[in-house]
């Protein structure tokens, strides 16, 4: 039986670049739907009812929702290829525990970073600096978190790497002078054709961001 | 034999999930209770990150966070099974375990706040509730699992047992059931499972150490 992927996302979405990646690793072909979320599509409102929000994956017309629910959907049903949980059961709680950092922290500690100034930003700035280097350590001596080849956890947390820049030009601050290492990790996954087709350019991103602050009124 | 420890806080809804997985597959544990209020060197050293309960250790490797832990047990005994085997319908109750682990928040947010804080939590509860109602308690079953509690009806049970308690604390009454005949249907039967009816905090101890922050909490806004 053919199967029909489709992904509804909004491009500059962190989570919505989590299940590109997936996607890609896997080889598998899907269709790409480009939402407004200004505007969400009944498409979009009939495949998440609950939330109305992208990323959704559309798998043979049943939909899945919430980012790493459909990373690891993905992974268990295209599992003949590319693996990105392990499967010794105490390191696979080990990456669910960090993908759940990742989004416990990441992303809203960096968007207060962009949305703030003045002391508040600053201290958003030191927590969000804080929260890299515990996930940093986390690489060791290791090229990926999931070892020797991208895993769960890898792909939880690259996209976020796209909006670096931003975080950087409204923050004022080095990620890199703060997190060498953690650059380095980034880096070496863009060398990988799934993450690199998957990622928008952080030019890009940061004229997004600049265009939301001027929505939002803030300065 | 690998040596299963729990280290928990009575009132915490998040705890009582695991001790129900572990019960429910028969698997042996040592309970610790941790004081939230004076956290012990063992929950520092198991939890540097959050520094919170549950932690599960299992032969000495502690596993935080109480759905990482529940999916880890449900991994390693696979008896009873807490998800179902289908990977649609697993993604499916995974979405509706992390519904519910994003609005536990709610219970502090209701018996921790006043006036138009708490009126906006209230509000928030009756959205989620309605959630429930029409979207995931649908298609007629006794519970979230089918025929058998899952880890979905573990996610809800701060609904079934904590919210009760907290409107008491409060003065409020959220829940009307009447209003919401399928999770009062799901709350009687989830509520009436053994291990679940024996594995509860006491109704009293949990109002009055409720009723008790929450009095402090309003005497500190009033200093």
């Amino acid at each position: 039986m053919a199967e029909e992927v489709v992904l509804l996302d909004f491009w500059p979405s962190p989570f919505g670049m989590r299940s590109r990646i997936a996607l890609a690793e896997k080889g598998i072909k899907y269709e790409y739907k480009e939402e407004d979320l200004r505007n969400k599509s009944a498409l979009l409102l009939q495949m998440n009812p609950v939330h109305k929000k992208i990323p959704v994956l559309i798998h043979n017309g049943k939909p899945v929702c919430e980012s790493l629910i459909q990373v690891q959907y993905i992974d268990e049903v295209w599992h003949d290829k590319a693996p990105l949980l392990p499967s010794d059961p105490y390191q696979k709680a080990t990456a669910r525990f960090w993908a759940d950092y990742v989004d416990k922290k990441i992303y809203d500690l960096g968007s207060r970073v962009w949305k703030t100034k003045g002391e508040e930003q600053a201290t958003a700035k030191k927590e969000f600096i804080e929260s890299l280097k515990l996930i940093e350590k986390e690489i060791g001596d290791k090229p990926y978190f999931g070892g020797e080849s991208l895993g769960y956890v890898d792909v939880a947390f690259i996209p976020f790497y796209s909006w670096f820049y931003a975080y950087e030009k409204c923050g004022n601050f080095s990620i890199e002078a703060e997190c060498p290492k953690l650059i380095a990790w980034a880096k070496r996954c863009m060398q990988k054709e799934s993450v690199a087709k998957s990622l928008p350019d952080q030019q890009k991103v940061y004229d997004f961001i600049l265009q939301m602050k001027k929505h939002f009124g803030i300065e | 034999m690998a040596v299963v420890k729990l280290i928990g806080a009575w009132p915490s809804a998040y705890c009582y999930r695991v001790i129900w997985a572990l019960k429910l597959k028969g698997i042996p544990y040592e309970y610790i209770e941790e004081d939230l209020s004076n956290k012990s060197h063992l929950l520092l050293q198991y939890n540097p990150i959050h520094k919170k309960v549950p932690v599960l250790l299992h032969d000495g490797k502690p596993i935080c966070e109480s759905t990482v832990i529940l999916r880890y047990i449900d991994e390693i005994w696979p008896q009873n099974p807490l998800l179902p085997a289908d990977p649609y319908e697993r993604a499916v109750a995974l979405f509706w375990i992390k519904f519910a682990d994003d609005k536990v928040f709610l219970l502090s947010k209701l018996y921790q706040t006043d006036g138009e804080e708490q009126q906006a939590a209230v509000k928030e509860w009756l959205e989620m509730l309605e959630v429930m109602e029409e979207h995931a308690l649908i298609g007629g079953k006794k519970f979230f699992g089918g025929d058998e509690i899952n880890m979905v009806d573990m996610a809800f049970s701060f609904v079934a047992h904590w919210l009760g308690i907290l409107e008491d604390v409060v003065g409020l009454e959220i829940f009307e059931p009447h209003k919401f005949p399928r999770v009062s249907s799901w709350i009687q039967n989830f509520k009436s499972i053994p291990i679940i009816k024996e594995n509860l905090p006491d109704v009293d101890k949990m109002y009055a150490f409720s009723k008790h922050g929450r009095e402090m909490m309003l005497a500190s806004k009033s200093n």
